[in-house]
């Protein structure tokens, strides 16, 4: 028989906070992998909102060309507040 | 073969996959030397990837057969308090399967396919749900030792180095002390009710302890896949090392619900800092592994029923999902 497709399951525990991460799990469609959701990753109020993505939609970076794809951004230390010095006694800068 | 709650240990007569520690490569080794976590997409070992579906699977089908025991009792829960907390502790055991299942799929694997190696007996599950629940009391019994145990192997898991794993640890043990503490009150209330009643605590204590100790594996001498486990950061306490501290946190508790512990050897040492205590008869364990346990034959015919009764509930939910798609398609076109 068919197995189910495999979601991936996000959870907004506060109203404020981002969807986090949670784990994955099968469903036939999308509404029961909500309704799966609900009860495999909220059954002590851990969330006010889901979402459930297919693992197959999901497109993600190399571990293997993580070094060269994240480089880009190591040497412009210039990006951060603390590269840039201040003169004694400039305030609210 | 069989993982324990998080424990990974084997029948002496069974073999465990032999890593071959040579050929890491070095991406792996810098990760576990500077205690990172591995994720799914690194570069693993293959033996570390056979290590870790074999005991995640395993764990999984602990978590899932372990829910027949107490399921036994649902239905004659002594009040509707109990018995709403026993459902909803049952419930959890299932979603902790569903946590580690999803946990191995990570590592490339079917849960369809670890599902039919635990039917057809090629992946064991934890010993200790081979034993009968005989009396109410041995529903107290389970959720204070054997949950208490569960508790004691699992908790180190969460710094365990396989990423997916350590984080369905996590949510596994903040849903694990409910449970023991569920296992305590019942043992609690019991003693402190009538003689019979207080006897029949005592019974499902004195049924249950072994067992528990058990549960915590072989001792190190005998225990030859730990060192590769613990070098490989997924093992990061040794058996003996557990068990003890399981003893120490359990004998008091006995205590305070004025229950005793079957053996007459356990005292407090002074100069080891720990509680002594006798000998554990694996013989008995690795019977039960291989298939002699009470109640192994019949845990396994109840699995396997339920999953064939509801084939029919994974079809009509994949007929209706494809109705529902082809409507979908229709309309869009
Ligand atoms: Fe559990
Ligand atoms: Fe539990």
């Amino acid at each position: 028989m068919r197995d189910w497709p495999l979601w991936e399951v996000f959870v907004r525990s506060r109203r404020g906070l981002s969807h986090v991460h949670v784990g994955s799990l099968h469903a036939p469609d999308a509404e029961m992998a909500l309704r799966n959701a609900r009860d495999l990753y909220t059954r002590r109020q851990e969330g006010v909102s889901l979402w459930v993505v297919p693992a197959a939609e999901i497109v993600a970076s190399s571990p293997d060309e993580a070094d060269a794809f994240f480089d880009p951004a190591a040497d412009k230390i210039y990006r951060h507040p603390t590269f840039y010095d201040v003169p004694e006694g400039v305030e609210h800068l | 073969m069989v993982g324990v709650y998080g424990n990974d240990f084997t029948a002496p007569d069974e073999t465990a996959p032999r890593p071959a520690t040579g050929d890491e490569p070095e991406t792996f080794r810098a990760l576990l030397e500077g205690e990172g976590r591995v994720e799914p997409r690194d570069d693993l070992p293959d033996a570390y990837r056979r290590t870790l579906v074999r005991q995640i699977a395993q764990h999984a089908h602990s978590e899932i057969i372990g829910m027949q025991p107490e399921g036994n009792w649902i239905s004659r829960a002594p009040s509707l308090r109990r018995k709403a907390i026993l459902m909803a502790k049952v419930q959890d055991e299932a979603g902790h399967g569903l946590y580690l299942y999803a946990a191995a799929e990570t590592l490339g694997v079917d849960r369809a396919d670890l599902l039919d190696q635990l039917h057809s007996g090629r992946q064991k599950y934890s010993s200790i749900f081979n034993y009968p629940t005989l009396t109410w009391a041995d529903v107290g019994a389970i959720g204070w030792l054997v949950d208490g145990a569960a508790i004691v192997n699992q908790v180190p898991l969460c710094r365990c180095s396989y990423g997916p794993y350590a984080r369905a640890m996590i949510r596994v043990c903040k849903e694990e002390s409910f449970h023991q503490r569920q296992g305590f009150e019942i043992l609690h209330t019991l003693s402190h009710g009538t003689p019979a009643q207080k006897a029949m605590a005592q019974d499902a204590v004195d049924r249950y302890w072994w067992p528990s100790l058990m549960m915590f594996g072989p001792p190190d001498d005998d225990s030859p896949n730990s060192a590769q486990s613990m070098a490989w950061g997924i093992k990061r306490f040794s058996n003996d090392d557990l068990r003890q501290r399981f003893v120490d946190m359990t004998v008091p508790q006995a205590e305070a619900l004025g229950l005793t512990l079957p053996d007459p050897e356990i005292r407090w040492n002074d100069e080891r800092g720990h509680y002594d205590f006798g000998e554990v008869d694996f013989t008995e364990l690795f019977e039960v592994i291989k298939g002699n346990g009470p109640c192994n034959a019949e845990r396994m015919a109840h699995r396997v029923r339920a999953h064939e009764d509801g084939a029919w509930v994974r079809e009509a939910a994949n007929a209706y999902a494809d109705k529902q798609a082809a409507r979908a398609g229709a309309d869009v076109a």
